[in-house]
């Protein structure tokens, strides 16, 4: 039977458990710091040694962590890229603007369990030589920014942060910075940009790998809330051992966030890969189904930037048969099991773990005309085709569903849309154009319809209200 | 009105300055703190963190202009943010802003945020906050209000008056 694996939320809804230090350590809580701060270092077969640090950054890596903040990337390469020779301060970010539309599950480690990212930030901090750390929070999480406050207070108090962590001889200071309220500081470099106290205008890669050219020039390591949690873990059980957590290369738990059309939207932490799309929407122990007397009509699988799923859809999943060898499985929608790899093998992804589900009662131009309004306000407006683009998708659509549609809009967005992709600074670009460019192009009969019936309510003098 | 930051405050804010090792950085939460001491960003405030940070006014004002919690007017006593995002639409955020709209006498059809004429509320509209299997949500002020219903506004409503 699928269920929750909760391995991050683990004591986060039990009853009594509270966001105090006190409580923390009651369960456990430092101990993975404790350990790695003792790791010894190690000799590798090829006579090669590895340092303490190196020994956790290697666990990181075989644990098979991949970020779960949206573009799903390994843990343990991303701090291998980081420049270690530049002679340069090395930061890390932790990335807690939590602002991909249906996206809610750092909020519940940030006010439920805090102590457990400040865990994970100063393991991760101490094993890539950084002395100087930043907590990113989007401002419209006040509460929690007091909640990290009063946590790295009681760390410090702890002996776990400042000149001398635990008699280590390291040192370390992690600060709260609060955003305010723009989506694109949550894209790293936007990120970065905004902690040092500018516009939140992403950067253009190259050269702007924030692992060597980060905050303040200097290399910089930008994860997730959830992924640095997980780092605690790995460290308390070893990379080997997390990876038997979840499937092959889609290692561990993640939190799903589902909401939209389903009975028990809310949050559910499952092995990666070992519960489907349609248990996590029809299960009784996740979304419980549609509510009465609805069909399914799509599904957004990874947050509002990732492609749409239609009902009926099926894929050819590549999967290792009996022999060994690769062969291309028919899955349906409803049985693509919710992992990095077959969402992104369905044309897809998985993004930032939040599944939103739409019914037969929805009108799939409206759902896009509000997709797309989000993007058009987020736009930072670095790039014409994206500034420009957005506006002008977003208003195409809110001409749509005001009654002044046109038959040939279908393609007039896909045409737009085509035009931003790939031609910007930053992947807001892609955010923006895959919701249109997948909406239209499985749902382009809805489109053609709504532009007709319009057509022929104006021809008969029929004048839309919001046209007068 | 002169502008003056109170002494205990201008201590916080040089303590936050500390935080960083580019005075700049802080200017974020300079604006965060102001604004909440002030109810809004006002020019002397943009100027006065300018000073303090060793940066040209425009270096600050372009952050007030960019970032959408940042206000030049002062706001409602009890600021209402409704989210106007997918998850929320699909459970009725619409409904909601038009409760809280029509009850204070605002116009429907005005985008941004509006405020009272007896400066008791402002109601606006906002992208994801970040709560959407509670959907539909509210802010009022720092607190989320999950779930919301008519009655929920009308309670909200009933406080700010
Ligand atoms: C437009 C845009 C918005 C993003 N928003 C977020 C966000 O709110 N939170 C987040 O963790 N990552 C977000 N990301 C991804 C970050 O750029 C970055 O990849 C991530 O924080 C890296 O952390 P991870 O490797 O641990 O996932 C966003 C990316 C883009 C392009
Ligand atoms: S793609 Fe859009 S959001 Fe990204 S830098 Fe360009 S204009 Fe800004
Ligand atoms: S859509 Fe309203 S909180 Fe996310």
């Amino acid at each position: 039977m699928p269920q929750e694996q909760r391995l991050i939320l683990k004591h986060a809804d039990q009853p009594g458990y509270t966001p105090d230090i006190e409580c923390y350590m009651r369960h456990g809580g430092y101990e993975a710091l404790r350990k790695a701060l003792a790791t010894p270092g190690r000799d590798l077969p090829d006579g090669k040694k590895q340092t303490p640090r190196e020994v956790i950054r290697d666990e990181v890596l075989k644990s098979g962590l991949r970020g779960r903040g949206g573009a799903g990337f390994s843990a343990g390469l991303k701090w291998s890229f980081v420049d270690r020779r530049s002679g340069k301060p090395i930061y890390l970010i932790c990335n807690a603007d939590e602002s991909e539309p249906g996206t809610f599950k750092d909020r519940q480690i940030l006010h439920k369990d805090p102590h457990q990212l400040v865990e994970g930030m100063i393991i991760s901090c101490w094993a890539n030589d950084v002395k100087l750390a930043y907590i990113y929070i989007r401002g419209e999480m006040p509460h929690a920014a007091r909640l990290l406050n009063k946590a790295l207070d009681e760390a410090r108090a702890k002996g776990f942060l400042g000149k001398d962590i635990l008699g280590s001889g390291t040192e370390l200071e992690i600060h709260v910075h609060r955003g305010a309220g723009a989506y694109i500081c949550g894209e790293e470099t936007g990120l970065i940009e905004s902690l040092e106290g500018k516009r939140p205008y992403p950067r253009i890669k190259p050269p702007y790998f924030p692992a060597v050219l980060g905050l303040y020039m200097c290399p910089t390591i930008v994860n997730n809330v959830e992924t640095l949690c997980h780092v605690r873990h790995i460290v308390n059980m070893g990379g080997a051992e997390y990876a038997k957590l979840g499937t092959p290369n889609n290692t561990g738990t993640r939190i799903i966030s589902l909401s939209g059309d389903v009975k028990n939207p809310g949050y559910f932490e499952v092995e990666v890969g070992k519960v489907t799309l349609g248990e996590v929407i029809y299960h009784e122990n996740f979304g419980g189904g549609l509510k009465p007397g609805r069909t399914l009509k799509a599904i957004i699988p990874g947050g509002s930037s990732s492609k749409v799923l239609k009902a009926g859809e099926k894929f050819k999943l590549r999967k290792k048969g009996p022999d060994g060898q690769m062969v291309a499985v028919e899955t349906d929608l409803l049985d693509l099991p919710y992992d990095f790899d077959s969402l992104q093998q369905a044309g897809t992804m998985s993004g930032s773990g939040a599944v939103i589900v739409m019914d037969d009662t929805r009108e799939i131009v409206d759902v896009l005309a509000n997709v797309s309004e989000f993007y058009a306000h987020e736009s930072c407006g670095q790039c014409t085709p994206c500034r420009e683009g957005a506006l002008w998708m977003s208003k195409a659509l809110h001409r749509m569903t005001t009654g002044g549609g046109r038959s040939q809009d279908a393609d007039y967005l896909l045409h737009i849309a085509q035009n931003i992709q790939g031609r910007t600074i930053c992947a807001f670009g892609e955010a923006a154009a895959w919701p249109v460019l997948s909406f239209v192009k499985k749902f382009k009969d809805d489109f053609v319809a709504r532009g007709k019936a319009d057509e022929e309510a104006r021809a008969k003098g029929i004048v839309p209200a919001s046209h007068h | 009105m002169s502008f003056t930051v109170p002494a205990k405050l201008e201590a916080q804010l040089d303590e936050l300055t500390t935080h960083y090792p580019q005075k700049r950085s802080a200017s974020l939460m300079f604006l965060h703190a102001l604004q909440e001491h002030f109810g809004y960003v006002s020019p002397e405030a943009v100027d006065w963190t300018a000073r303090k940070l060793g940066l040209q006014p425009i270096n600050v004002q372009e952050l007030v202009t960019f970032y959408p919690m940042f206000r030049q007017q002062p706001l409602g006593k009890t600021q209402v943010k409704v989210c106007r995002t997918l998850s929320c639409s699909l459970a009725g955020s619409d409904s909601i802003r038009k409760h809280f709209v029509e009850k204070l006498g605002l116009d429907a059809h005005k985008h941004g945020p509006q405020t009272t004429a007896d400066g008791k509320f402002t109601v606006e509209f906002v992208e994801c906050l970040a709560s959407c299997g509670t959907a539909p949500v509210v802010m009022v002020n720092d607190d989320l209000v999950e779930k919301c219903t008519a009655a929920d506004c009308d309670r909200i409503l009933s406080k700010g008056r």
